[in-house]
């Protein structure tokens, strides 16, 4: 059962990976088309969110007593993070409904819809990320050769991020319902991921568990804590894999098995 | 070489937000379209095809006939491979090129250019492939310099005539079409005339949908007609046109 399910979706995720051309032309597309005949572009998004950043910045930092040196670039970090995290997984919830057009129409293998949404918001994500060099030159913060790390953490991170994307693109397609329960859950999980609060803030060793039990903030923290001069801990590092490996193997029986029905339900 | 092979082929469309207690149980034929059932679980399903037994070879120039709703387009979707049979095994061997929408996927802020590559794309043509024919695909769209305007510029016309230039310079060995094309005034009629025809003799199998009699005569050695998702009959043209139009 798992082996004939997942011959189905290997076979569609590597004909997808060969049709990279098309998915990199898509996600451009994308990005241009919200943005066409704007001066500033995409970089629209880059100084809203400088600006949220900084107004968060001064009254949390007002709010929780800490300095700016170390509030600031956590919580940039942090927002950038999460504005793309939740971005793929907001958008996820519609990859196959929204191409529903090119769905019926030509055999192109569906998990180029999953990698054009994700491909889209990588795109976004760079055009933010400038902003995180930025604070750091502002509050005289320097970087070290540590954030290097963070970029096969930043891998990891998509790697789970995309088979959250498939497994939300399959069932939203289904039933129409979740992506309104979707769009509920993440914005509590913002809420209970350390983002616009500090983990230290919390003293009490419930608070600490609630932390560790958010697989979230594990994903977060092998990313956002190298950019902030330290080194992710191992738990950190294993909750991440394990997720990647145990997420993987559901979804790839999910949409082995119900693949050829997703056509019929859009 | 191309083959298609079906073996009792059904498809069957859930709809899930039809009321299934406004149906009765029991099967209800309908005038026009599939037939709707009550599935055991209480849903509704639409049977579009049913039972669906034929072979294609090379060679086979094929007309479906049908009334609107008798199940051609699923059947061109089905044999696309974008939807795959409900239940019975349908096997088809050989590339495949559709012809059936041939503007999707047209960005219409996007420039000609751009949306060549991209029409390109959606079709699975290799952009080195595109890179060298781009000035015969300009060439025979006779966009001249609009080829660098943003396509919501363009008349109906021109549109068309860069989505034909554009879905036609493939070769398959399996051709899908939703009626003849035929696109642009006079002058460009002809010159699409043309290409097509090459394009239809060079694919080894061509399905074409259709309600064009003289076209099933000319074009097809073979008809098969369709109702209520169902083979009503599969012969020569001549001898399906002449059951079905009279």
């Amino acid at each position: 059962m798992f082996s004939y399910a997942a011959t189905i979706a290997l076979k569609d995720i590597t004909a997808a990976a060969r049709r990279y051309p098309l998915v990199g032309m898509l996600g451009w597309q994308d990005v241009r088309q919200r943005y066409r005949r704007s001066a500033l572009g995409p970089f629209w998004l880059t100084i809203s969110m400088a600006i949220m950043i900084g107004t968060m910045g001064v009254v949390f930092g007002q709010i929780f007593k800490i300095p700016l040196t170390d509030f600031l670039p956590f919580l940039s970090a942090g927002v950038i993070l999460w504005s793309f995290t939740s971005s793929i997984v907001n958008e996820s919830s519609t990859s196959f409904i929204a191409a529903e057009g090119i769905i019926k129409q030509l055999p192109i293998p569906l998990f180029v819809h999953i990698l054009r949404t994700i491909w889209r918001n990588i795109l976004i994500f760079g055009h933010n990320i400038i902003i995180f060099p930025l604070v750091l030159l502002a509050v005289e913060k320097p970087i070290g050769l540590v954030a290097f790390i963070s970029i096969p953490g930043f891998i990891l991170l998509i790697v789970n991020l995309t088979w959250i994307a498939l497994i939300l693109g399959v069932v939203c397609a289904r039933y129409r319902d979740l992506q309104q329960i979707v769009g509920s859950v993440i914005q509590v999980v913002f809420y209970l991921t350390p983002i616009m609060w500090m983990p230290n803030l919390l003293n009490d060793r419930v608070g600490l568990y609630l932390i560790d039990l958010n697989p979230v903030f594990h994903l977060f923290e092998i990313v956002r804590s190298p950019l902030l001069g330290q080194y992710p801990t191992t738990t950190n590092w294993g909750v991440s894999l394990a997720l990647a490996l145990i997420g993987w193997i559901i979804t790839i029986t999910i949409y082995g098995t119900y693949k050829r029905r997703i056509a019929y339900w859009l | 070489m191309a083959i298609i092979e079906f073996n009792n082929v059904c498809v069957d469309f859930p709809i899930y937000n039809a009321n299934s207690r406004s149906l009765k149980k029991h099967l209800i034929q309908v005038a026009t379209g599939g037939q709707l059932f009550a599935s055991q679980r209480g849903s509704i399903v639409v049977r579009a095809l049913e039972g669906l037994t034929f072979t294609l070879k090379d060679g086979d120039r094929v007309g479906l006939l049908g009334h609107n709703g008798a199940g051609k387009s699923t059947l061109l979707r089905l044999l696309s491979g974008v939807y795959e049979p409900s239940s019975g095994s349908s096997i088809i061997i050989g590339e495949i090129g559709s012809l059936i929408d041939i503007s999707l996927g047209i960005d219409p802020e996007a420039n000609g250019r751009e949306n060549i590559f991209l029409r390109a794309g959606l079709l699975g043509i290799k952009k080195s492939d595109i890179s060298k024919q781009i000035n015969d695909i300009i060439e025979f769209s006779e966009l001249g310099d609009f080829i660098d305007m943003p396509l919501r510029t363009y008349s109906t016309g021109m549109h068309l005539r860069l989505a034909f230039a554009v879905s036609t310079i493939v070769c398959p060995e399996i051709l899908l079409m939703d009626e003849w094309l035929s696109v642009g005034d006079e002058g460009f009629r002809h010159k699409a005339e043309v290409r097509m025809s090459k394009l239809v003799q060079s694919t080894n199998i061509l399905v074409i949908a259709s309600h064009s009699r003289e076209l099933l005569m000319n074009t097809c050695n073979r008809a098969i007609w369709l109702e209520h998702g169902k083979i009503r009959m599969d012969g020569t043209p001549h001898e399906v046109c002449t059951a079905y139009f009279d």
